[in-house]
């Protein structure tokens, strides 16, 4: 077989959504996922920069690829292993705006480390979340085991694994597209290339144009998609995730992006990045994009984009109320979850 | 002399070996434009262009068994790594490869680099921006580990590092980076020798033996207990493979006892080698054990500030742990 990367073009039209299969009320919980991602996101840079919160990095400008490519999921029933930018994934997948607070803020409660881990390490058992630390790419040989158990024990679960286009530069990485490629495992790689890795551009970390052309190498197909479009990313995930659930094996899915903000809190993007080049992708924001669309198909009116906002806003605020107010992890939180059982001291 | 706070030593170390010796190379991520995400190469690619500074995809592996490869063909490159935490990936390379070199080609080969890496916590790094992963690199014979606390420690152990013969895991608490300012001395007269402790406090009642970001704790516990009379000597060791034991050894004999601080995780930390090797060597001087202060085992410092603060040594626990050897 021959396997080349495909690029996909986004078909217009006011109903490419039903096209794909999705109800307006999908296509609006889409819409939602994105805008409170965003908003969250908004809200721990205001609290980051008025010193009431030592660290944020960004979903900002991926939450198309984000959202739409676990939309294709079925959450609870398969997995993600996301990267530290998935706030779309997560929303996507059952976590809450509270949850990401108590992260930010890091409280005793946060759901994914109980305060342990700094915020963007999502993690969660009870929404087949692969906790995930900070060393990138180690995820995406997680994913590959995860999806090995599915296969083993008959399941069609498929695992979507993110990450950054600098971290397929790790070793890790070709192992598990090696991997997953010899048992055809259920696992969709998903690389969100935003164009760089800290400061280094993607031509200092590939001497391709499209990390997508790799897949050929591992012997399964590789698609480059508009990480702005949410509607494509959908597509293309929603192919691959059926693919990897017929037992055909895994899909890497390219989704062409950039970050709107620096890389983290700690970063100034001045020194590599070009302001002209910021805006001209800011033009490019997948939420006014998706929003403009979703206008044209007579889906999203005045009155359901109002509430929408409202919804968003409640949950934003009241979400960062209760986990600015909620305890610290206690001194003895240090020494728990070690082993299973304490060791004798 | 020029005021300079660590991570600016650490800068002009480089930039001064560089124009000394074209053979000195810096690669490693975003150590280019962006100058290193603690600004510890800034302006060096503007400098010495973007050959000799070059900025690595992002994988540690290939950024130490490059820099292998260079010094085998007799370049003197430096490699950064983010993070001492993100050296792991680099492991294999590190201790299988550059440590052995010259040991498995019975001397024809050698592998003369510097791997820098920041180091330690206290700074809301959590899990796996704080880690002290030294007593794995200590524990490797081929390689020999630097962990400087001062701004002119850190310049010229550095400059020694990169003219060293042999491969240096170079470890820079990032604490300190811009903690103090200090008077750094310019060129040859900068250099400092690898394996030399420093007494940087003189007392008579016990001998602390500490490096990196410890040393200021200690002083500050050793200024408590000498509001009770009792006098701390403090050693910072600077080189850590190999280590000064004889200046310890002479404090022991002179204090007849030693408690080692150290900021990692308390089992088979570097500080339990120090302690082993000071109980052999002192015994007879010896009044009390030679006690370990170091950091609870769990296994990385956390993010939350109240679990940061209870993972991290303070000058009262030091004070406490200094305390409990003196009334031994
Ligand atoms: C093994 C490892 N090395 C270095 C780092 C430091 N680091 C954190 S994010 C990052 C850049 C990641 O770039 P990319 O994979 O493109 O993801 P992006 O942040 O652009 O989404 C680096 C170098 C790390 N987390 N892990
Ligand atoms: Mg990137």
């Amino acid at each position: 077989m021959a396997l080349k990367t495909t690029e996909v073009e986004a078909k217009g039209g006011p109903s490419r959504h039903r096209s794909l299969g999705l109800s307006d009320e999908q296509a609006l919980r889409i819409y939602e996922v994105m805008r409170l991602a965003r908003a969250v996101d908004e809200r721990m840079w205001l609290i980051n920069r008025q010193g009431r919160a030592p660290f944020v990095i960004s979903c900002q400008g991926q939450e198309g690829a984000q959202v739409g490519t676990a939309a294709a999921l079925r959450p609870g029933y398969d997995w993600v292993a996301p990267y530290y930018r998935d706030a779309g994934v997560v929303l996507w997948f059952g976590m809450t705006a509270r949850d990401q607070m108590l992260s930010f803020f890091a409280r005793r409660e946060d759901p994914n480390s109980g305060g342990r881990q700094m915020p963007g390490h999502f993690g969660s058992r009870r929404l087949h979340i692969v906790t995930g630390g900070s060393p990138v790419a180690t995820q995406l040989l997680h994913a590959a085991g995860v999806a090995l158990a599915s296969k083993q024990r008959h399941e069609d679960a498929v695992t979507n694994v993110y990450f950054g286009e600098g971290s397929a530069s790790q070793g890790d990485t070709h192992e598990a597209m090696n991997f997953a490629g010899i048992h055809k495992l259920a696992v969709v790689f998903i690389c969100e290339n935003n164009g760089y890795a800290i400061s280094v551009p993607q031509s200092r970390q590939m001497a391709i144009a499209n990390l997508a052309d790799r897949a050929a190498g591992y012997g399964f197909p590789g698609v480059v998609v508009d990480g702005n479009d949410v509607l494509a990313c959908y597509e293309v995930a929603r192919q691959a995730v059926e693919r990897a659930r017929r037992g055909e094996g895994p899909t890497l899915i390219e989704a062409k992006t950039y970050r709107f903000t620096a890389h983290s809190s700690d970063d100034d993007d001045k020194r590599y990045r070009q302001a002209e080049e910021v805006a001209i992708w800011r033009q490019k924001d997948p939420i006014q994009r998706y929003a403009r669309y979703l206008r044209d198909a007579g889906t999203l009116t005045d009155e359901r984009e109002a509430e929408i906002t409202e919804r968003v806003t409640v949950q934003v605020d009241e979400a960062t109320e209760y986990a600015e107010q909620a305890p610290d992890p206690t001194p003895d939180d240090l020494t728990t979850f070690v082993y299973k059982q304490e060791l004798p001291s | 002399m020029p005021d300079r706070t660590l991570v600016q030593a650490v800068r002009d170390a480089l930039y001064e070996e560089m124009e000394r010796d074209d053979r000195v190379c810096v690669l490693g991520q975003d150590v280019g434009l962006k100058g290193g995400v603690f600004k510890a190469t800034e302006g060096l690619q503007q400098r010495f262009g973007a050959q000799r500074v070059l900025d690595m995809p992002l994988a540690e592996s290939s950024i130490a068994a490059v820099a292998q490869g260079l010094a085998l063909e007799g370049f003197l490159p430096v490699a950064e790594m983010q993070f001492a935490d993100y050296s792991y990936p680099a492991f294999n390379q590190i201790v299988n490869e550059i440590a052995k070199m010259r040991y498995r080609s019975n001397g024809d080969f050698s592998c003369p680099l510097v791997i820098r890496a920041p180091t330690g916590g206290g700074v809301r790094g959590a899990l796996y921006h704080s880690q002290s992963p030294e007593a794995f690199y200590c524990h490797v014979p081929g390689l020999k580990v630097v962990l400087p606390s001062t701004p002119a420690d850190a310049k010229g152990l550095l400059k020694a590092a990169i003219r060293d013969p042999d491969p240096v895991i170079f470890l820079e608490p990032k604490k300190l980076y811009r903690a103090e300012r200090q008077d750094v001395a310019d060129g040859e007269a900068a250099v400092r020798p690898l394996g030399s402790a420093t007494v940087v406090r003189v007392g008579v009642d016990l001998t602390a033996v500490t490096y990196g970001y410890m040393r200021a704790v200690t002083a500050q516990a050793a200024a408590r207990l000498s509001q009770d009379g009792i006098e701390v000597e403090i050693i910072d060791l600077r080189t850590l493979r190999p280590w000064d034991v004889e200046t310890c050894v002479r404090s022991i004999e002179k204090t007849g006892r030693a408690a080692v601080v150290y900021e990692a995780n308390r089992t088979g930390g570097f500080g339990a080698e120090i302690t082993a090797e000071l109980a052999e060597r002192c015994f007879a001087s010896l009044d009390a054990p030679v006690s370990r202060i170091a950091s609870p085992d769990v296994p990385a410092m956390p993010f939350s500030a109240s679990l940061e603060h209870a993972f991290m040594l303070n000058p009262d626990k030091v004070a406490d742990g200094l305390r409990r050897v003196a009334r031994y």
